[in-house]
């Protein structure tokens, strides 16, 4: 870890300001910047410590929506009332993340801006794009286990290792942000990004851009919906593939169905195209079947990572039939319906 | 007259330094309070081989508070002979000598260490020192490493060579039913909760004390008497709580050399610590394959075993495990071969991990024993009875007791194994398969030589003393059972000590020896003064005892009491009291071969068990739960019940990530492990754990060790894995041969 200005600004405002500058890191929970900097891979000059900002409410909006503060934790965020009425797909994918002692300490502005798990970016003895522009990516040919079959590029083959935003994806959420150029709202699908050219841009925030908070649109998913997440133990890791959906049935057929995947890409990865397959269709294998090809067009295997194909097709396909038959997967025993 | 319930052997009592561990007041190697405290950071090797060009260090020593940076360039002089740097582990070849020369052997080997007034200054210079290299072609992939693969020349201490029976090759082919295949392992770290450490002091006088994080203070002891030349007395090695170890703590670890040179250098009390990343520097349970080949008649009686195992080890160092042995051993069958060979990657040298050997090569037969019962078409319990060798099959020698088949029915009983449907796939519950699997678990029943001291005060409290470990077994609550049951003491009245160089002598804590060993030499020491006291009650006017004997006597409540008259007692105080003593302390050596022992002289001594495993399986999406297992152990004596049932259940969980979880990943083009830390390898978490039950079968063995005790600490992670893998058969129909079991393995 290297020598760093540490600042805790008391307002936005001075944040924002504080923020301006190449190597200026805001440290929310730091349970994904510290250890970054333990090992060198980050190597921040100026460290603002946004704890004591007025960023810690969950807020009604007009609409019916619901606004999560970036400094509010996972945990309240899973476990707040309303949001696990309303929301119960987003609290169920925040449980299936980490452990409670991190989701205590981890807020929803982290969540959103953590960074990948590849083993070569977390190991400055080796060459990553993300963590040195231009010195190769190490997980291409190498130990590629937890890599991305979608969306890569031949500069990297990261994915994004959050649950939380898999939810968001499929919710449609609008993230909050202000910075030196005033504020901005992004949705959450043009939030993250795919790493192309610039591997080391994970998002498309701004430099100095600060994450204020994440707004939910009103939804009524709250019957047919599940997160089943697929992992190398049945707690504490990161997502092999997982598949968020968000469905509405009306009668005996699917009105509306969402269908986001964790694990595979640079970012939750989502096509609207290929939900109207399941649109206005009866639940059901084949209809299930097609809309994972769809979904999955284009995906190609690292050679270690390759299973992940076929389990994500078969994770999708049994995912929809959770949601349709209102059986999510549970985050308390890991049972999956 | 009433008297409490007497503890001692036997009871299950809360391990007696529980508290200070709950409570945090227990220190690690790490946590010693020493004053003016230099810290060090390890820089370690990007590349697996070759040799150091250059270490500019320039930037690292202009960090405010950095005092030194060492190297193979500017360190002190050391040891330089092979001789000075072997262990206890005694692995024949060239033991690996940090900061000893230019030369790289494996990737994450220490090259330099930073050494600075805070823990802070010394990461972060350590990550300013820019190092050369010069590269040479290194190999980390063990299928390529197989091609070379060879018998080493000079064996490794306690290694068995295994022993060849009938006409293995010739039954093989005659078999009716066969099976054969290659079985495999990952390699593994050990990862225990405390990570590498030492803090040493630094006294002034040319003294030193170090607290090591390490399985036995006194290896280490002579390991840095050795390699520094310290004499003997200015040296003292502690190591009073350990944070687990599992077997890499067994050999000195690079970062208590470092302390060490780095304090004499200059001459300032030194801590260096490793990181969890850092704990990839050094042991790991090696790489396997076995080649098993089995026949059998139509019946299901073994004809043939024919079994062939490589583990992995380093360029420098031949490590041997016992692999192929257990099965020769275990199954009665008239023809056996196998062979045993090590091959080379460029990583440190392979490890003992707990119970190295039996846990890959038991495990991994148990696998081929399930396969060919199916092929049998007998039931896989009923498998292994048919075959059962009542002695050790491979030595022909008689077992000082072996009560298997006993551990079986007990086994059998409580995971109701009569109820399981025969066929693969037949049992279904929503989604997930259901299977059932059993397995055979064999380790040894091992005993050492060990010293102890007990030294009784006047106002009746007990001190037990021995330079053993422990490494979160139990040690300390054994000895103080053991002392109890002795004396007649309560175990409040009684102190263990253990963990110091200082002590009586011990060897090295591993093997499962420690409570039949330590125990021994407890109740040795203990007995001597017994004897003391009771020469000192007859000072006592009007002799109560009336010149009794030792034989006539027990220790009961803090009192002599005569056998035939209880009503007759002399306080411990009394008897002390009349002789003007203030304390007794006697010193005593328990070795192999005294009391009942002897009788075993010429027998295989082990312990075994029969696991029983459910799993429920999504065969479609690989999930693998593993909802029920039942260990059933026959290891002898059990000293404390309740610390014996977490031995085994830590084993057990072990197991469980060894079938489906455990596994370092090497990148072969840069020949480095690459998950490296606790978010990518995995062990086993709550939530994979569900109902473990244990049950200890009983055993009574007096020849086996003076208490009768086998040894709890590895039995627990033997066969484990199988018994999870056949178990996965039984569910899915689908074989896996290679452990862990992942998703992907599931889904192929
Ligand atoms: C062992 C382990 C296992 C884990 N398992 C999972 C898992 O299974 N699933 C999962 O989803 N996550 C998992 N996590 C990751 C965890 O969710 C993240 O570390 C956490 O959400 C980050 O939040 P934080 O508040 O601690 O962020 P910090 O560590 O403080 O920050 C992370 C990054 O976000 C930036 N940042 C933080 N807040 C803002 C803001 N308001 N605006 C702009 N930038 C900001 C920081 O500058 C930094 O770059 C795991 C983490 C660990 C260590
Ligand atoms: S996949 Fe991306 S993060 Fe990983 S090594 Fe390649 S460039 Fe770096």
């Amino acid at each position: 870890m290297n020598r760093f200005d540490y600042t805790r600004p008391a307002s936005v405002a001075e944040a924002v300001q504080a923020g301006t500058g190449e190597q200026v890191r805001y440290l929310a929970g730091g349970t994904n910047l510290i250890d970054l900097m333990k090992e060198n891979v980050d190597q921040p000059t100026t460290v603002i410590d946004i704890n004591r900002l007025p960023l810690n409410a969950i807020e009604e909006l007009d609409g019916g929506g619901l606004r999560l503060g970036a400094l509010v934790p996972n945990s309240d965020t899973a476990w707040d009332a309303r949001v696990e009425q309303r929301y119960p797909l987003l609290s169920s994918a925040i449980l299936a993340g980490a452990s409670p002692q991190l989701r205590n300490a981890a807020t929803n502005g982290g969540n959103l801006n953590q960074r990948t798990r590849c083993y070569y970016f977390y190991d400055v003895a080796t060459p990553c794009n993300k963590r040195k522009p231009g010195s190769g990516c190490g997980a291409i040919g190498g130990v590629n286990r937890i890599h991305a079959i979608l969306g890569a590029s031949d500069q990297c083959i990261a994915t994004h290792p959050s649950d939380m935003c898999v939810a968001l994806a499929v919710l449609d959420a609008i993230v909050q942000v202000t910075g030196p150029e005033g504020d901005r709202a992004i949705p959450i699908a043009d939030y993250h990004r795919l790493p192309g050219d610039e591997p080391w841009r994970d998002n498309t925030l701004r430099p100095g851009e600060l994450v204020t908070g994440i707004d939910l649109p009103a939804e009524d998913f709250t019957k047919n919906y599940t997160y089943l997440k697929l992992r190398d133990r049945l707690s504490y890791a990161f997502a092999l593939v997982s598949i968020a959906v968000a469905m509405r049935i009306e009668g005996s057929t699917i009105a509306e169905a969402r269908v986001a995947l964790g694990g595979v890409a640079h970012k939750p990865w989502r096509s609207t195209e290929a939900e109207k397959l399941l649109k206005g269709q009866q639940p059901s294998p084949q209809t299930f079947s097609a809309f994972a090809d769809a979904l999955l067009a284009g995906a190609v295997g690292q050679c270690k990572n390759d299973f992940k194909i076929p389990l994500a097709r078969k994770g999708i396909v049994r995912a929809l039939k959770q949601a349709a038959e209102a059986t999510p997967q549970s985050q308390t025993d890991k049972r999956i319906a | 007259m009433a008297t409490a319930a007497k503890i001692g052997i036997g009871s299950a009592i809360n391990r007696v330094d529980g508290v200070e561990k709950v409570t945090g007041s227990a220190r690690y190697a790490g946590e010693h309070p020493v004053e003016n405290l230099l810290y060090g950071y390890i820089v370690e090797a990007a590349i697996a081989k070759g040799r150091v060009l250059s270490v500019d260090e320039d930037a690292a020593r202009a960090v405010p508070g950095v005092v030194e940076v060492i190297t193979h360039l500017n360190r002190p002089h050391v040891a330089w002979t092979d001789h000075s740097y072997q262990d206890e582990m005694k692995i024949p070849g060239s033991p690996f000598r940090p900061l000893y020369d230019d030369r790289i052997q494996f990737s994450q080997q220490p090259i330099a260490l930073v050494l600075a007034e805070t823990f802070e200054a010394a990461r972060y210079a350590a990550s300013l020192i820019e190092i050369a290299y010069e590269t040479e072609a290194h190999n980390t992939d063990f299928d390529v490493a197989l091609d070379e693969k060879y018998v080493p020349k000079k064996k490794r201490s306690g290694y068995v060579p295994p022993k060849d029976r009938g006409d293995a090759a010739q039954a093989f082919a005659d078999a009716p039913l066969k099976v054969a295949g290659d079985y495999r392992l990952a390699p593994e770290h050990h990862n225990p909760m405390e990570m590498f450490g030492s803090t040493v002091e630094w006294h002034g006088d040319g003294s030193i004390t170090v607290w090591d994080k390490t399985q036995g203070s006194q290896g280490v002891h002579a390991y840095l008497a050795s390699v520094f030349g310290f004499s003997k007395k200015k040296l003292r090695v502690l190591n009073p709580y350990v944070g687990g170890a599992f077997g890499s703590g067994l050999r000195p670890q690079h970062q208590v050399f470092l302390a060490v040179l780095a304090a004499k250098m200059l001459e300032r009390s030194v801590r260096v610590t490793m990181t969890r990343q850092q704990m990839f520097s050094h042991a790991y349970r090696p790489q396997a394959v076995q080649s098993i080949a089995l026949g059998a008649d139509r019946t299901g009686k073994l004809t043939a075993i024919r079994n062939a195992a490589t583990t992995s080890t380093s360029r420098y160092e031949d490590n041997m495990e016992n692999v192929v042995t257990w099965g020769l051993m275990n199954y009665d069958c008239p023809n056996a071969d196998a062979e045993y060979t090590v091959a080379q990657i460029d990583t440190p040298t392979s490890a003992d991990m707990r119970a190295p050997g039996a846990a890959t090569g038991m495990t991994l037969f148990e696998i081929a024993i399930d396969e060919m019962a199916y092929a049998a078409k007998v039931d896989p319990l009923e498998f292994r009875l048919i075959n059962y060798s009542p002695i050790d099959a491979m030595n022909g020698t008689p077992y000082t007791s072996k009560a298997l088949r006993e551990a079986f029915r007990e086994g059998a009983e409580a995971f109701k194994w009569s109820e399981r449907s025969a066929e693969p796939r037949s049992m279904r519950e929503g989604s997930e398969l259901i299977g059932w699997g059993c397995a055979t678990g064999m380790w040894d029943a091992q005993f050492s030589k060990t010293s102890a001291s007990a030294k009784l005060t006047a106002n009746g409290h007990l001190e037990v003393a021995c330079a053993t470990s422990d490494i979160g077994t139990g040690s300390y609550t054994v000895m103080t059972l053991v002392a109890a049951d002795t004396l007649g003491l309560p175990p409040e009245q009684i102190t263990a000590k253990l963990g110091d160089s200082d002590l009586p002598t011990a060897p090295v804590e591993g093997g499962s020896w420690g409570a039949a060993s330590s125990g021994a030499a407890v109740q040795l020491a203990c007995q001597a003064v017994g004897k003391k006291l009771l020469k000192a009650a007859g000072k006592i006017a009007g002799e109560p005892l009336g010149g009794a004997k030792i034989e006539d006597v027990l220790f009961e409540d803090g009192c002599i009491v005569l056998k035939d008259t209880p009503t007759v007692r002399v306080p411990f105080g009394d008897a002390m009291r009349a002789a003007d003593l203030t304390e007794i302390e006697e010193e005593a050596t328990a070795a192999p071969g005294f009391g009942d022992m002897w009788k075993g002289l010429h027998k295989s001594k082990n312990t075994h068990s029969a696991i029983f495993a459910e799993v429920r399986v999504d065969e479609e999406l690989g999930v693998v739960r593993v909802t029920r297992i039942v260990d059933a152990v026959a290891a002898g004596r059990i000293i404390n019940p309740k610390t014996a049932r977490s031995q085994i259940l830590g084993g057990v969980v072990m197991g469980i990530g060894m079938a489906l979880h455990e596994e370092t990943f090497s990148d072969h083009r840069l020949g480095r492990w690459m998950n490296h830390n606790f978010g990518e390898y995995h062990v086993p978490v709550h939530a994979d754990i569900h109902d473990i039950q244990v049950i200890f079968v009983d055993e009574p063995d007096p020849e086996v060790t003076p208490l009768g005790v086998k040894g709890l600490g590895e039995i627990g992670i033997v066969g484990t894995a199988a018994a999870i893998a056949n178990a996965i058969y039984h569910a899915t129909g689908k074989r896996v041969r290679s452990l862990p079991i992942t998703i992907d393995k599931i889904l192929e």
